[in-house]
């Protein structure tokens, strides 16, 4: 009883006491803080609809659903569906096998997963055209068996591959090591099979992460512009992201229908930002109550 | 074989045989041009598409890719399988021929008049009322003027308004020092380098800087035409530098994917009176009929052979890596 009253006493002064400050200077500071999110967050966000939408929704829809303008949608779904599925099974794996279990050069792998991080995505592009360029390692061999890797659709699904190599893997990695192999060797102990033991206790753990981690994936996959432009080509039509499709119709003068198709990678970005926040939601909804159920 | 893998396997090859010989029919040409040539190649595809179905009864598609223009080139040399490549300097389309072999070294002889359609001088487009006074090449380097080049290492424009600043300094009597002194002065009043001369207008009209814009005649009529007439002003200098514009179909990418007739045709209506026309009207200088005289102002223009001899020369001594403008940047 007594410490309770304790408690509450020493809440109270605690929070008189982060708020102590003169009114000035905490209104000052939110209103610094809320300045700077409307420059550099909300200012340009709203640019791009009004910028869009400048020229009226006929004019906006006809942006979009312009041949070009579609293959280059076309292009981003493929490149994102090719490698957000094969990333998370990478992720998953590479997390697994670093965070349970102990080996020669997992230092050494971890950097290698970094490594996309690390790299310019123009670098990234490059790497592509050095290995798979006409002058390339593997130039002449392609071209003899009629194979088109740069400047072509795979090309840019293997830069978006690379890009967005980390991105499950690094989600993954701090939440396995926290939660530890207790359960796993439980599992073990009791005589599940690896798969059962994946499927059973060592995803269902770490499912807000990587469903998390897919999020930011493809999020990157759609938006990714450095590493693609490289392999791209450029050709209208056909070798042409959404982003690329952007900057074509940005250097042609058509604003409107430039602003109309990046409008669309915003609208991306924020139902992006809505399913991050829900994930994160349930996340910690999840933890409290595993929390509850401990002390209960 | 798995039975879901077997299902898939059938559906891609029942597509591969439905769906190919479809593609075999329709023949494609790949353009790869330069930055500024985009509308033109708007009207011209079409144009030629027309009259190539006239002809044979083949519809054709002509994709294209637009870019700086030595970084387009560098494109084809690793592989971009360009059918035409159509740029503003001949270096560009040697590159093929020096470092990919794609092309034989005499390309500009398999056309009429050196492989050259059209032509197109390097002028200054400044804001309206010309409130720097910027009429020569001097003008550019008065205290205070900002100056719009696209980067010389990646831009066959900016190469030209980098030579032309050059060459002016040279025609007035100058010798290589002074020309290198005015040029090294010319960059310190180059606030942005973008990588191709769309990206360097779009710097200037669209986000109002620099006082004075270096790029080519037809560039500027477009501008005036999307931005209107009334906010910009072109002043010629009384001595300028003409951008030769060269094509040529790539013989390894046609004779693989069998489109050496198509391509061939393609180059050819560039030479044509239709395709001079196209190009007269979207202000590039046609070279083998005469435009209308009200079309395009007079201009005292030289070439890079009579100046500097030929590209190869040029690209050793200025654009090569430590060549003379990567001396002029550094300081």
């Amino acid at each position: 009883m007594q410490g309770t009253q304790f408690q509450q006493y020493h809440g109270k002064v605690a929070s008189k006491r982060a708020t102590s400050e003169p009114t000035w200077v905490r209104w000052g500071l939110i209103g610094i803080t809320v300045a700077f999110l409307g420059l550099f967050l909300l200012v340009p966000l709203a640019a791009v609809f009004t910028e869009a939408l400048r020229k009226g929704w006929s004019v906006y829809l006809a942006a979009i659903t312009e041949a070009d303008a579609l293959s280059a949608m076309k292009l981003t779904l493929i490149a994102s569906l090719v490698a957000v599925p094969l990333n998370l099974v990478f992720g998953v794996a590479a997390a697994w096998a670093i965070t349970k279990f102990e080996f020669r050069g997992k230092n050494f792998l971890i950097t290698l997963i970094d490594l996309p991080f690390a790299v310019s995505p123009v670098i990234a592009g490059l790497i592509f055209v050095l290995i798979f360029g006409l002058q390339g390692w593997f130039g002449e061999w392609l071209i003899d068996h009629d194979l088109k890797v740069v400047f072509a659709v795979p090309g840019i699904v293997l830069a978006t591959i690379f890009v967005t190599f980390p991105f499950v893997a690094r989600e993954l990695i701090p939440l396995m090591q926290a939660q530890g192999k207790e359960e796993e060797e439980a599992a073990l102990v009791l005589g599940a099979s690896g798969w059962k033991m994946l499927w059973h206790v060592t995803l269902p753990n770490v499912k807000w992460g990587l469903i998390y981690g897919v999020i930011l994936t493809n999020a990157r996959a759609m938006g990714e512009f450095g590493a693609v432009s490289v392999v791209s080509g450029h050709i209208r039509g056909l070798t042409n992201t959404m982003p690329l499709h952007v900057e074509i119709l940005y250097n042609e003068y058509n604003y409107a229908a430039a602003f109309a198709v990046a409008s669309l990678l915003t609208l991306l970005a924020l139902v992006t930002l809505v399913l991050k926040t829900y994930v994160e939601w349930q996340a910690s909804r999840d933890a409290a109550s595993i929390e509850k159920e401990v002390t209960a | 074989m798995h039975p879901v893998f077997k299902h898939w396997l059938s559906v891609w090859l029942v597509s591969q045989a439905v769906f190919n010989p479809l593609a075999a029919q329709a023949a494609e040409l790949l353009n790869v041009s330069y930055d500024v040539t985009r509308e033109f190649y708007k009207e011209f595809n079409p144009s030629f598409i027309q009259y190539w179905k006239a002809q044979t009864g083949e519809t054709l598609t002509i994709n294209q890719s637009h870019g700086g223009s030595s970084k387009q080139a560098r494109a084809v040399v690793d592989g971009l399988e360009a059918d035409v490549i159509t740029m503003n300097r001949a270096a560009d389309i040697d590159m093929l021929a020096d470092k990919a072999k794609l092309i034989p070294a005499n390309w500009q002889s398999r056309l009429p008049n050196q492989s050259v359609y059209s032509a197109s001088p390097t002028v200054f487009l400044v804001r309206k009322g010309n409130p720097r006074n910027i009429n020569d090449w001097d003008d550019l380097i008065k205290p205070g003027v900002a100056v719009i080049i696209p980067n010389p290492k990646t831009s066959g424009n900016g190469k030209y308004s980098y030579l032309g600043a050059w060459g002016s300094v040279l025609q007035k009597g100058g010798d290589a020092a002074k020309a290198k002194q005015f040029v090294s002065e010319l960059f310190k009043h180059v606030p942005v380098l973008d990588a191709g001369g769309r990206g360097a207008t779009t710097t200037f009209a669209q986000r109002g800087l620099g006082d004075v814009l270096l790029t080519f005649e037809n560039e500027v009529a477009l501008i005036q035409q999307e931005f209107g007439a009334d906010q910009f002003e072109v002043v010629i200098p009384p001595l300028t530098i003409l951008a030769e514009n060269p094509i040529a179909l790539v013989d390894k990418v046609v004779d693989k994917k069998g489109t050496r007739k198509q391509a061939q045709a393609y180059l050819e209506f560039h030479f044509s009176p239709q395709g001079q026309a196209i190009a007269a009207k979207h202000a590039l200088r046609p070279q083998l009929i005469q435009a209308p005289p009200s079309a395009f102002k007079k201009i005292n223009a030289f070439t890079v052979k009579q100046v500097f001899g030929n590209w190869h020369e040029v690209e050793n001594v200025h654009f090569v890596e430590g060549g003379v403008f990567d001396q002029i940047i550094i300081k």
